[in-house]
């Protein structure tokens, strides 16, 4: 399972591996908002919050068609599937190096473009929060998005389309905690609500992407 | 370890393609199947690999984890070296010496070249080295001998017959003449008449 794990980290450092195309993606969008909302600080810091997160989340739905589409193109998802590893072990191991290499960067890369974006300085320390809080289910909804159109080449519109919706918990939540931390307003339910939206998809979307999975490999 | 198959039934994409399907092989037997393209030589493989079900009859194993399997595909990155490529497997199955299978397939000096440079023989000869660090006793191989030339499948052919001395088993769907005592079994007298099953689920897909 660690094996799994660290290959899969190797392979995105790699060449042609996509670590950094979430992260860049993620960069552009929040270096763009200034030029085209106009330069009114007042403004920016009221959205940043939003853009942030919003960024966040198509940055992550960006590298999702890689976590199940190269393994199936070359084989190797098959022989994973034969293997002794548990396939809901598969899944979850897939999530989490889609976190660290796509979900990680951006939460650290956040607060610095919380500055281009004239973000208060209260909200620093709860869009980081809101963002590691959250960033996981992003990874692990998109997991189970990868699983049901592992099949079909090029699926990737699809699984925007499939995910998308998943997603809207999570921002909704997300962006509130940041935007109440920037404005300094208690965040303890938004926060609550959100930990707890990380921690179900946690907890069963594992065993669903495992599930569909195997129809899929039929 | 043996393998017994008792009346099998497969089906691809809920279109039942072989029926009545029965063999067994024993410790130190090899089983090669044949038959034109289409009968349903992948779907046999696939399904007593486990990757899907049977919709008919059973197979027998002597534990759930006994086969591995090797089919059209290796399951090769490219970025990652040949040693890294074999290690990774090694691992999953919980064996941590690759250096015999690189041996036995004549990969030593290839060893840290990215899997990606390697010539279409040489990266399946790589995939199959993946079985000899499995460690399990029944090898389910699909065409293993595709784009190795004559001197690689009597590579191949030693790498078998040392799995069976060793008291494996190896199913083998192929055409191609190894060199091993095998028993051939014909799968065209077992394909399916053309029906649509309507027990099965997966024919209103």
């Amino acid at each position: 399972m660690i094996a799994l794990f660290l290959r899969d980290i190797r392979l995105a450092v790699r060449a042609g591996g996509g670590f950094g195309l979430g992260l860049a993606f993620f960069l552009i969008v929040i270096v763009l908002v200034p030029f085209a909302v106009g330069p009114e600080t007042a403004l920016l810091a009221r959205i940043a919050p939003g853009i942030l997160w919003v960024g966040a989340l198509l940055a992550c739905l960006l590298s999702l068609d890689r976590i199940f589409a190269l393994d199936r193109e070359d084989g190797s998802l098959d022989l994973i599937a034969t293997s002794p590893l548990p396939l809901e072990g598969v899944c979850a191991m897939k999530a989490l190096s889609h976190w660290v290499t796509t979900g990680l960067p951006l939460v650290i890369a956040a607060p610095v473009l919380g500055l281009l974006m004239s973000l208060p300085s209260e909200g620093y320390l709860w869009l980081v929060v809101s963002l590691a809080l959250g960033t996981p289910a992003l990874s692990v909804i998109g997991t189970f998005g990868a699983a049901l159109t592992v099949g079909i080449k090029r699926g990737g519109l699809l699984l925007s389309l499939l995910v998308l919706p998943l997603y809207v918990p999570t921002l909704i939540f997300g962006a509130e905690v940041a935007r109440a931390g920037a404005t300094g307003l208690a965040v303890e339910t938004q926060l609550v609500l959100l930990a707890a939206v990380t921690c179900v998809t946690m907890a069963l979307l594992p065993f669903a992407s495992a599930a569909v999975l195997r129809m899929n490999l039929r | 370890m043996s393998l017994k198959v008792v009346d099998l039934g497969v089906a691809r994409g809920g279109v039942p393609v072989l029926e009545g399907v029965n063999f067994a092989a024993d410790p130190g037997e090899a089983v090669v199947l044949t038959g034109p393209n289409g009968v349903g030589k992948t779907t046999l493989l696939r399904t007593l690999a486990g990757l899907q079900p049977p919709y008919a009859g059973k197979i027998i194993l002597p534990d759930a984890e006994a086969i591995a399997y090797a089919g059209h595909a290796d399951g090769i990155k490219a970025v990652l070296s040949v040693r890294e490529n074999l290690s990774f497997w090694a691992r999953v199955y919980g064996h941590g010496d690759i250096q015999p299978a690189l041996e036995g397939f004549g990969l030593i000096d290839l060893a840290e070249r990215p899997a990606g440079n390697l010539s279409a023989g040489q990266k399946r000869r790589l995939g199959l080295a993946r079985l000899a660090v499995t460690g399990r006793p029944i090898w389910v191989l699909d065409e293993p001998t595709v784009s190795l030339d004559k001197q690689s499948v009597a590579m191949f052919g030693a790498a078998v017959r040392r799995h069976l001395d060793g008291g494996g088993t190896a199913v083998i769907a192929s055409h191609i003449d190894m060199g091993l005592p095998v028993r051939v079994i014909d799968m065209t007298p077992f394909r399916a008449r053309a029906s649509v099953s309507r027990q099965y689920d997966e024919a209103f897909l």
